[in-house]
């Protein structure tokens, strides 16, 4: 397995990225740990003429406590991510999301910002940062905007940012003492991508569901926030009958449209969803 | 247009000019000779490509040799010193942690990066370690038993 | 003697792999060497309307371009094993060319091979080759590929019907069918398997004009049987001007024992381009052109009477070829299969039929099993459905219907009913002790109890038995071999008493390089170190049949065993000469000669110098101390054991989860239990993929749907357990060593084992079968099906 021939640039800075991306355009491609963008390329699915490589670009690789919000380098490694503390105590299912991406090897080198701009339907992160309420931060050439996770993912492998544009930071808010959150996958037995993966936040008052934010991915062409499940949540208190109840709501909406392949069919990974909605809120639960 | 690179590899510095597409594997054994690293898939699923990236494992595979300019590697060749055996290596001798020996660098470069990171690891925690290398010769039972007794060997 | 045999000695060969300094096919580098790149056929069937090399031939680094058109004057690849029909006609048989000309017959058939400087130039010209297909409709299922208008993979091969076959007394049968109390009936399809070696298949072709000598490095199980293949039927070179040597060989599982294209392709090429050539494959080129496993379609009948007594088998098989034959498929469904459906019970009437199909997928051949882990498969999965439907125990039904013991010496060995006499057993002794580890009484309280939470824990029972190392030849050639399956030696004792053994047999994983130098310390009573075996080189080993079906201990060991004993007696001669004794005066034991009763003694180093420095030495004597031995058994060997499966079937998801495997297995003497351990436990983790994880899809089209581990799941450390494995030992008792082979019970046996145990599991359910693999998806249907009826 050999990529096709390609020009290689190594970006010193985020600037120096923006303007090889604004000269080459849809010719080129961005490479951090390159774990999802290499596997295509050698099996020639992706054939850029110019790779520009963003991973040792300082400053792309932090996780740093903001107060409000915790931001996380693009560059940040998964491993990194499954083993930071601070993440752990602040928002803890995007570790736990992190912790089962692909192998120990795949988290030394994937990245946060790749994965997600990757926009895999399978991958884990989206559902996770849909979940916490992340905020992405792209820079172009026009400086810096910033996108609500919610809006990030448009389509099959493909998100909200401009091909000029860089994705350098993931802000995910800070729980509060009675939020609690949890990722759950049931993986693919060969890729070990997520058939349905379940990320779940949900915020305790006066024992009863004030906020929930529950999202998918695997199930659709992109990951999603799954408004059934929470709306029938939102109001009740957190129980394993509510959680029940609830979770029956996962995947039914008329505007889905369910992936299917060989593994899993439409109608087994809506029930998936559902038993992952319940495993995952169930965790959350006992977590309290 | 081929690039140069410096890189250390196995404690020695090394300085190539590269195409830029070639594949840190292919530099490792194809440039370097260091024939050790196996290529086992396409898919960067079996880790027979495992080696040590500035003290992460790293599917070899799955990188540009471009991409290891200025880092630290260290191949399944590194691993003894002087002669003698790594405790790793020795438990897969010991316990019988190999039968073709294919899988084996990649699987000893993950144990490697395991015991650095939880010296006592539980059966559990070594297979979900492993589970980005494939072997299909041993059903995994010795080379659980060989990083249990690399552990025990590091760990004295 | 008795020092070292039975020893867990540590394998010699290990610090060269564990050091990552061993030589696989693609480590070598030859000056001069080009690379190979295979172009093959995105459709399973269609007409190559034109190829156009020009633009592919200029493109940067590239040296030569090959077509069909440039090879279609060499042979096709050869079938070693015919099977007739039953009417006596010859198997259709139709050529396997080594690049495709006129018609593609699956996704991957060879189509160009493009030769050049670098593998990154050969694989960018290989998209410049402009070739124009007319897709054709293409059939992959065997059943539907001999329905009336099915495509046709070969023109002249109506109903793609390969030959039909069968096995056994059909009036007989149907006989014990009629008069039965009660009659299971199972249909399933044993599923196609991708073998799935770690190591990608790789071969070098080299031509030295000057010497006019080719050599061809290639990942093979069996170098020798490669060169005559290579030689004798597709190139038509001359057998003693090519050397084939196989190196370290990154697993094989019986993908590589076969003949394949890029073998002769390079070797072919090395000539015509002056250089050497080097192909290794892609793992995606891995995933279509190794022979795949498996692949039977199946309906299978059981008979019994009120008691749970077996009365009759009942067996029709539909077995998936492919698109060409393989070296060895047809013997696969036939004599590796219909022979082995006697198992290890004392069934009176069994007859079987098999059809034979080719499809429009890869070829289909042996892996690791081959034709046994089917047989075993519907003979388990029989008898546990006839325990449940009788409301037998299924240890129980196994006990009531095994075969008692007998040793082959004493008794004599048994005759089935589908031609095989077994060699020795002791069936029972493997359930008792099996019982006895997984603790079984408890284990079904245990079981009950957690059926009262709503938890499904299912225990499943594999009883099997194995042909190993077929043979005699005069038999196997009656059976349709094209190829003897005896092994040879050469045992060469160097002057200094330091012995060099060659071997025919080949490892890739074996552990040949340990196992074969304790049989020769142990019977020489020298150090261990001071044996070398080589194997893998046709330049230096007089001839071999090579490794599979587990042959090599019973058949290469016993050569090189017949070897040693050759070297004792002409040692004994010489020893006798030189202490001026008798030779009946002599005794041999740890490595030296002594006259009885006397502390007069010569040591084996002695009489090794004596040989090569003969000045003090019988007349008549020829000088050295080495022996060439061809070893042709008297029978195959049958392996035996019972294995058992506990597992946990999660309701809500249909995942299953093997929480305990116990094997006890019988394979006779055993020389290094290290080595047999993890032959089992390796065999069991391949067999529990069947069960659980793996299946090769094709689509109607015939692409391959599961044409990479993101698709193609095979397990990982983390699917599976700690094994507790033990044995019985019932030697063989007709090859020297008392051997039988471990390769592949556990394979054979842990498929079924798996899947009755998820069937147990789910039996409160209702559930009676499931076809595998055994995905969450399948299993959580078959439950809500359960529920809904």
């Amino acid at each position: 397995m050999y990529p096709a021939p390609f020009e290689y640039h190594r970006a010193r800075s985020v600037d120096e990225a923006i303007s090889l991306l604004s000269q080459y355009g849809s010719d080129a491609k961005l490479i951090a740990g390159g774990h999802s963008l290499l596997p295509m390329m050698k099996l020639r699915l992706a054939t850029p003429a110019h790779l520009i490589d963003i991973r040792t670009i300082d400053g792309l690789q932090y996780i740093e406590d903001k107060g409000d919000y915790i931001a996380i380098g693009a560059g940040t490694s998964h491993a990194a991510i499954e083993k930071s503390d601070l993440l752990k105590q602040k928002m803890p299912l995007l570790p736990q999301a992190a912790a089962v991406i692909g192998d120990p090897q795949v988290r030394n080198m994937g990245t946060i910002g790749g994965s997600l701009a990757h926009a895999d339907p399978a991958a884990d992160y989206p559902a996770a940062v849909l979940a916490a309420g992340a905020q992405l931060v792209a820079v172009g050439e026009d400086g810096e905007r910033v996108i609500p996770a919610e809006e990030f993912f448009v389509e099959l492998f493909q998100t909200d940012l401009d091909e000029r544009e860089i994705l350098t930071e993931i802000r995910v808010p800070v729980i509060s003492g009675n939020t609690r959150g949890a990722y759950l996958k049931f993986p693919h037995p060969a890729s070990r991508f997520a058939i349905v993966g379940c990320a779940a936040l949900v915020t305790l008052e006066n024992n009863v569901c004030s906020d929930v934010r529950v999202a998918f991915t695997g199930v659709a062409s992109t990951a999603f926030r799954d408004s059934g499940v929470e709306d029938a949540l939102r109001g009740q208190p957190l129980n394993e009958s509510t959680i029940q109840k609830a979770a029956e709501q996962a995947a039914e909406s008329d505007e889905l449209e369910i992936m299917e392949d060989n593994f899993a069919s439409e109608d087994y990974r809506r029930h998936l969803a559902k038993v992952y909605a319940k495993r995952t809120l169930m965790q959350i639960a006992s977590a309290f | 247009m081929e690039i140069p690179i410096k890189l250390t590899v196995n404690g020695e510095v090394v300085e190539r000019r590269v195409e830029p597409r070639l594949l840190l594997v292919n530099f490792l054994r194809d440039v370097l000779g260091l024939t050790g690293t196996h290529v086992g898939c396409d898919t960067s699923s079996c880790g027979a490509c495992t080696i040590l990236m500035d003290g992460k494992a790293v599917k070899s595979c799955t990188l540009l040799a471009v991409q290891a300019d200025g880092a630290e590697l260290v191949t399944v060749e590194g691993l003894a010193k002087n002669g003698e055996l790594h405790p790793i290596q020795e438990g897969f001798w010991q316990e019988h942690g190999l039968q073709c020996g294919f899988c084996t660098p990649g699987m000893i470069m993950a144990a490697y990066q395991l015991l650095e990171e939880n010296p006592n690891p539980s059966e559990e925690e070594i297979r979900h370690a492993l589970e980005g290398n494939y072997c299909r010769c041993t059903g995994y039972h010795n080379i659980v038993k060989s990083v249990q007794y690399a552990a025990k060997k590091l760990n004295r | 003697m008795g020092k070292l045999i039975g020893e867990a000695v540590r394998r010699v060969e290990d610090r060269r792999f564990i050091t990552g300094k061993a030589t696989y096919t693609d480590d070598i580098k030859l000056p001069g060497m080009t690379y190979a790149y295979i172009v093959r056929s995105p459709y399973a069937h269609a007409r190559i309307k034109k190829i156009d090399t020009s633009r592919a031939k200029s493109a940067p680094g590239v040296i030569a371009v090959f077509t069909g058109e440039d090879v279609k004057d060499v042979n096709g690849l050869p079938c070693g094993w015919q099977v007739n029909f039953r009417n006596g006609d010859t198997m259709k048989e139709p050529k396997h060319p080594l690049l495709v000309a006129d018609k593609v017959r699956h996704v991957g058939d060879n189509v160009a091979m493009i030769v050049a400087e670098t593998r990154e130039q050969a694989k960018d010209a290989a998209e410049l080759l402009d070739i124009e297909y007319e897709v054709l409709d293409a059939v992959t299922d065997p059943a539907k590929a001999i329905e009336e208008g099915a495509p046709l993979v070969h023109d002249d091969v109506p109903r793609n019907i390969c030959f039909d076959w069968e096995i056994g007394d059909k009036a007989k049968t149907d006989d014990a069918f009629a008069k039965a109390d009660h009659v299971v009936s199972l249909e399933f399809r044993n599923q196609r398997l991708i073998p799935n070696a770690i190591e990608p298949r790789s071969a070098i072709g080299v031509y030295d004009a000057a010497r006019d000598k080719y050599t061809l490095y290639t990942s093979s199980q069996n170098p020798h049987l490669i060169r005559l293949l290579l030689c004798a039927f597709v190139l038509g070179i001359p057998e003693h001007k090519v050397r084939v040597v196989s190196p370290d060989v990154g697993g094989g599982f019986g993908s590589k024992i076969f003949h394949y294209a890029e073998e002769a392709l390079v070797t072919w090429a090395a000539k015509q381009v002056g250089r050497p050539i080097k192909w290794t494959a892609e793992r995606s080129e891995s995933f279509v052109t190794d022979a795949h496993g498996r692949d039977h379609v199946t309906k299978a009948e059981m008979a019994f009477d009120k008691n749970g007594k077996i009365l009759g088998l009942r067996v029709s098989t539909i077995a998936n070829m492919g698109a060409y034959l393989s070296t060895f498929a047809p013997a696969i469904p036939t004599y590796l299969h219909g022979t082995l459906l006697q198992g290890v019970y004392d069934t009176p009437a069994i007859y079987c039929e098999i059809t034979a199909v080719f499809t429009h997928t890869t070829p289909v051949d042996a892996y690791r099993g081959a034709g046994r882990p089917e047989a075993t498969y519907l003979l388990e999965r029989l008898v546990d459905t006839g325990a449940r439907e009788l409301g037998m125990d299924p240890a129980e039904i196994r006990r009531k219907n095994f075969i008692p013991p007998f040793d082959g010496v004493k008794q004599p060995g048994y005759q089935t009913q589908v031609a095989l006499q077994y060699d020795s057993g002791n069936y029972e002794a493997t359930l008792n002790k099996a019982l006895e580890i997984i603790g079984y009484d408890k284990l079904r309280k245990e079981q009950e109890e957690a059926r009262k939470q709503g938890r499904y824990i299912g225990i499943g029972f594999s009883t099997y038995i194995e042909a190993c190392g077929i043979a005699p030849s005069a038999v196997v050639g009656a059976l349709g071999a094209r190829a003897g399956l005896y092994e040879s030696s050469i045992v060469r004792v160097q002057p200094t008493g330091k012995v060099t053994v060659y071997t025919g047999s080949h490892a890739h994983g074996q552990g040949h390089e340990t196992t074969f130098a304790q049989i020769v310390a142990d019977t020489l009573g020298i150090p261990l170190e001071d044996v070398e075996v080589v194997h893998g080189d046709t330049d230096a080993i007089p001839f071999g049949m090579g490794t599979y079906g587990s042959r090599s201990l019973a058949v290469g060991g016993s050569a090189l065993r017949k070897g040693l004993d050759k070297v004792i007696e002409k040692g004994t001669k010489i020893a006798a000469h030189l202490l001026e004794a008798a030779e009946e005066d002599l005794e041999f034991a740890n490595g030296e000669w002594k006259v009885k009763g006397t502390d007069k003694k010569i040591t084996f180093g002695e009489v090794a110098l004596a040989a090569y420095v003969p000045h003090n030495f019988p007349e008549g004597m020829e000088p050295g101390l080495e022996f060439s031995t061809f070893y042709d058994p008297a029978n195959f060997t049958f392996p035996f054991g019972t294995h058992i499966a506990v597992v946990e079937v999660d309701p809500e998801t249909g995942k299953v989860t093997l929480k305990r495997y116990v094997a006890v297995d019988d394979v006779g003497t055993v020389i290094n239990p290290l080595i047999v351990d993890g032959q089992v436990h390796g065999g069991i983790a391949q067999g529990i993929g069947q069960a659980l994880l793996e299946e090769a899809v094709y689509d109607e089209n015939g692409e391959l749907l599961s044409s990479s581990f993101l698709e193609y799941a095979i397990p990982r450390a983390d699917d599976l357990v700690s094994f507790e494995v033990d044995r019985t030992v019932t030697p063989c008792p007709h090859n020297p060593l008392g051997v039988k082979g471990a390769g592949e019970t556990g394979t054979i046996a842990s498929t079924a084992a798996v899947v009755n145990a998820v069937v147990d599991a789910l039996a409160p359910l209702g559930i009676k079968d499931l076809q595998m693999p055994l995905t969450p998806r399948r299993v959580w249907e078959a439950i809500q099906q359960a529920k809904a009826s």
